[in-house]
């Protein structure tokens, strides 16, 4: 059962995906961008989940999926208007399901009342409209069209999963699904079916091989079609080569299928909806001469002119397939093929993922030569992200070993323009091509976390009562992965914090003038070598009379402090800080702020505020794009080897004495053309010397700081500059003030990697009593 | 990864013991990784006098504490026959600077004493019992206290 279990895993992979969709899709409706193609994708996400949970048996899922989908179907076949209200609805309904598929993956419980009244909710809302679809004459288990009579969630309905969609794919227990030979008349649904001429089609289908490579299934095509009527299906082989220049991952042949149905086209289109694209398809109407649909597709002449049904010599009938059971299918390796056709290049994204893991069964009796073979792969691999750690691991060694082995070199003599000189710069190249490219394999767009937001947004404006509008910017920012497994956290608080202290009640918001709909604003972007998110909102902004008060009167500041407002802003970073008057379900037990401060400081990130009263505020978090390389700038230091970020420097430069000019007691600045820098001797700073030596003999590196704050640090001497592989501190012991991580430089010592900000706060403070930790927080 | 908790049993246990000064200290064998001796390392600012700073072993950044100081006593001044114990303290590896390792010790837990109650606080955290052994009294380590608490770290 092992097989099983990594079908489902992958199902649940897809799930993710799908959902996301959902999301997606759901959200750029409520933006008015709702087109046909939007709401069809949105429909095929749902059903897609429903398929792959039907075919796991997992009822609750597949229960409320069917619910939803038949909402969105009457949507989609414009039976019922889309509205703002609606959208909001299926927002809500999309987050139940997520819940659905959480749990069906062991991960929380679904609340069942709340799904109930959900379910409710869509029912109602696919109900008022009372015209049924044409379908909803047919029996309960023909699934593919909207039939509200039996959309009811909360009594156990019954969907038999080999009888209801292409995406159900075999039920576990169900496996050799009921297809009988040709000519049989399924009684059930073409009852009422009238054999009148203008009710019957044609329809030919001419897989291509990437239908098979998907993993969709023709066997599984014509009995959906045979839902819609009874029909006679004739292969056509006449394409197919010899044993010995069989192609086993090609597709040769071609199906023509008579259809007697009263429904029209479109409900034949559907049937092909998930394999658009894999197949070639024509419909039409009426008893078409086999041939000539067969001609138009084949482009060869078709030799028997004869209509339909056992013609002539090369086409064969279409016998029940023999179906293994999906258990003993071979996992991840698709449909065994045994058609093909001229190479069709893969579309980037298969239409119908969910249904992949489950229908991969051959067509195996319809031909005599069935070869197993695996189908290729996909042209998206999962690798175990472990493995690539190694590999980034190893790359980062290959990196130091590469400068040692330098070093080395140099300190032999040998001249720049020896070969073996020029050997090591290429190699020094290689590997930094290597690198690169390693890293990129990890790197991902914050995507994948910015789009749990949504839903976040919903509920907590939900359970504050506000009304609040997310918007998202930046979403295909690229960050290595384990920065982006470590947003998550940071960008939820953020937004709680902004929707339940930031954001008014609508009440307030009307009185203020403001539309009472807030807006917060998540964006990812690049800047100087980090990735900075910012969460804005425009809400009332941070009330400094209340912050400063409530600091003081916390005892975790001394009431005759003067700060600056942006001081006051960043007090909520304080440990033990909450403004909530009240505690609220959301927010404000007072651990926020200042967890989401330490957590994003030990990743070497930053987190400020920034408030302007009335008007919002704007949390800026910034986080080094990697975790992993950096390109530093190596320089020595009282005795000490430092790294200092290039994406800090702004120019290095020697001082010259007019240019340095005493400013209060202890104090210095730079001028540097017009403008006047703080100069912060680095070794004073970090107390490895006493004193500064006069900065005219040393080297000065103009930095700027994260919030575009300049200085002017002083080292002894600069070494030139290198791309350092980043170690932790913390791994074995803990994060040290001013210092981002280390690194080993070529001569396998650790050097220090300079945290600039930290720096140039550290100097901003003055050289601080130790022991007052007020300040020290207050940062 | 932890040190084994003190049983009643008479189990044999295995302890390397060192010298701190004039003083015989000890940790559980299963905890050392390895015995290195001394080279210099990089000093951490803003740090603790027994942060002796950090070294590359073998790509890993690794800290070594002068445990004399840690446990309150004058700063070692490292010597060509000083050397550093790499162990591993809860999910962190340190390299304790002592000044020179002794020999290996068998002890059951009935020459285990508990720590007399002396006025150093130091000791009393840092030391988890003492050992008889011979004439000699050898202190063993509570390794998982001798590093800083990582939260304690100030903004």
């Amino acid at each position: 059962m092992d097989e099983l279990e990594a079908i489902k895993v992958t199902f649940f992979q897809e799930c993710e995906e799908l959902l996301a969709d959902l999301e997606g899709g759901l959200l750029a409706m409520q933006d008015g961008n709702d087109d046909g193609d939007t709401v069809n994708a949105v429909f095929r996400a749902v059903h897609s989940i429903k398929g792959g949970a039907g075919a796991f048996g997992l009822e609750p899922l597949v229960r409320f999926a069917h619910v939803f989908e038949t909402l969105l179907d009457a949507l989609r076949s414009n039976e019922i208007p889309g509205t703002p209200d609606l959208t909001a609805l299926l927002l809500r309904a999309s987050d139940v399901l997520a819940d659905h598929v959480s749990a069906a993956r062991g991960l929380g419980v679904v609340d069942m009342d709340a799904s109930a009244a959900m379910a409710a909710e869509l029912k109602i809302a696919t109900d008022p409209n009372a015209a049924p679809a044409p379908a909803a004459a047919a029996p309960a288990e023909e699934a593919p069209a909207p039939a509200p009579a039996y959309v009811d969630a909360a009594a156990p309905i019954v969907i038999g999963a080999p009888q209801s969609d292409i995406g159900d794919g075999l039920d576990d227990d169900d496996l050799g699904f009921d297809f009988q030979p040709m000519t049989i008349t399924l009684d059930a649904q073409a009852a009422d079916a009238a054999v009148l001429d203008g009710n019957v089609w044609t329809v030919s289908i001419r897989p291509k091989s990437d239908l098979y490579r998907k993993a969709n299934e023709t066997a599984l095509l014509l009995r959906e079609l045979s839902r819609l009527g009874p029909i006679q299906a004739t292969l056509d082989d006449s394409a197919m080569p010899a044993l010995e220049f069989l192609d086993p991952e090609a597709a040769y042949v071609t199906w023509s299928v008579r259809v007697e149905t009263d429904q029209g086209e479109e409900a034949i289109r559907e049937v092909f909806e998930f394999v658009d694209g894999d197949c070639d398809l024509e419909i039409v109407r009426g008893e078409a001469p086999v041939a000539d649909v067969l001609a138009t597709l084949l482009d060869v002449a078709a030799p028997a002119p004869e209509p339909v049904v056992e013609a002539a010599a090369p086409e064969m009938t279409f016998e029940a397939p023999v179906v293994e059971p999906v258990a003993e299918a071979p996992v991840e390796a698709p449909a065994p093929v045994v058609e093909a056709a001229a190479p069709a290049p893969a579309p980037v994204s298969a239409p119908a993922p969910a249904a992949t893991p489950v229908a991969a069964n051959a067509p195996a009796a319809a031909k005599p030569a069935q070869i197993d073979v695996p189908g290729p792969g996909q042209s998206v691999i999962r690798v175990d992200p472990e493995r690539i750690d190694r590999l980034i691991d190893l790359v980062g060694e290959l990196v130091i070993n590469q400068a040692m082995l330098a070093q080395r070199v140099g300190e032999y003599g040998i001249a720049p323009s020896s070969n073996l000189a020029m050997g090591l710069d290429e190699l020094e190249q290689l590997t930094r091509e290597i690198q690169d490219s390693v890293m990129a394999i990890r790197a991902q767009p914050v995507k994948s976390v910015f789009q749990r937001m949504p839903r976040l947004v919903r509920e907590v404006a939900n359970m504050t009562g506000k009304q609040a509008r997310l918007v998202m910017d930046g979403e295909n920012t690229e960050v290595d992965k384990t920065v982006i497994e470590r947003l998550a956290d940071p960008i939820t608080h953020m937004l709680r914090n902004a929707i339940d202290h930031g954001l008014e009640s609508p009440e307030e918001r009307k009185a203020a003038g403001k539309n009472p709909e807030g807006v917060v604003r998540l964006a990812a972007l690049h800047r100087s070598g980090r990735i900075v998110i910012e969460v804005q909102d425009d809400g009332k902004g941070i009330n400094r009379e209340r912050v400063h008060s409530i600091a003081v009167k916390k005892g975790l500041i001394s009431p005759d402090l003067t700060l600056t407002d942006e001081e006051i802003d960043n007090l909520i970073f304080l440990p033990g800080f909450s403004t909530a008057d009240k505690i609220s379900d959301v927010s404000g037990r007072g651990v926020g702020m200042d967890v989401v401060k330490r957590s994003v400081q030990a990743l070497g990130g930053r987190i400020s505020i920034t408030s302007r009263p009335g008007l919002g505020s704007t949390f800026t978090l910034s986080l080094p794009l990697t975790l992993a390389v950096l390109d530093g700038m190596v320089v020595d230091v009282a005795g000490e080897t430092l790294v200092i970020p290039l994406a800090c420097i702004v120019e290095s430069l020697r001082p010259k004495a007019e240019e340095i000019r005493p400013l209060g007691p202890v104090g210095s600045v730079l001028a540097v053309r017009d403008s006047f820098v703080p100069l912060i001797d680095v070794g004073l700073t970090l107390n490895y010397r006493d004193r500064s030596p006069p900065p005219t003999e040393g080297v000065v590196l103009l930095v700027e700081g994260e919030d575009g704050s300049r200085a002017a640090l002083v080292a002894d001497a600069i070494h030139g500059q290198r791309q350092v592989v980043i170690k932790s501190l913390e791994q074995n012991y803990q994060q040290v003030e001013g210092v981002a991580a280390a690194t080993i430089l070529g001569d396998g010592r650790v050097a220090l990697i300079l945290d600039v900000d930290a720096v140039i706060n550290l100097r901003r403070r003055g050289p601080p009593p130790p022991s007052d930790p007020t300040l020290i927080a207050a940062e | 990864m932890t040190e084994p908790t003190i049983t009643s049993s008479n189990e044999t246990r295995e302890l390397i013991s060192f010298r701190v000064g004039e003083q015989e200290y000890c940790v559980d064998i299963m905890a050392v990784r390895e015995i290195r001796g001394w080279s210099p390392a990089t000093t951490l600012p803003q740090s603790p006098a027994y942060m002796r700073g950090v070294i590359n072993l073998r790509g890993a950044v690794l800290p070594i504490m002068d445990l004399a100081a840690r446990i309150g006593m004058p700063t070692t001044e490292p010597n060509v026959r000083s050397v550093f114990i790499v162990v591993q303290a809860g999910d962190r590896t340190v390299g304790l600077l002592v000044d020179a390792v002794s020999d290996i010790l068998s002890i059951t837990d009935d020459m285990c004493q508990p720590t007399p109650d002396i006025a150093c606080e130091n000791v009393r955290h840092f030391v988890r019992g003492i050992i008889s052994i011979e004439g000699r009294m050898i202190s063993e380590i509570s390794l998982d206290r001798l590093l800083p608490e990582r939260e304690a770290l100030a903004a």
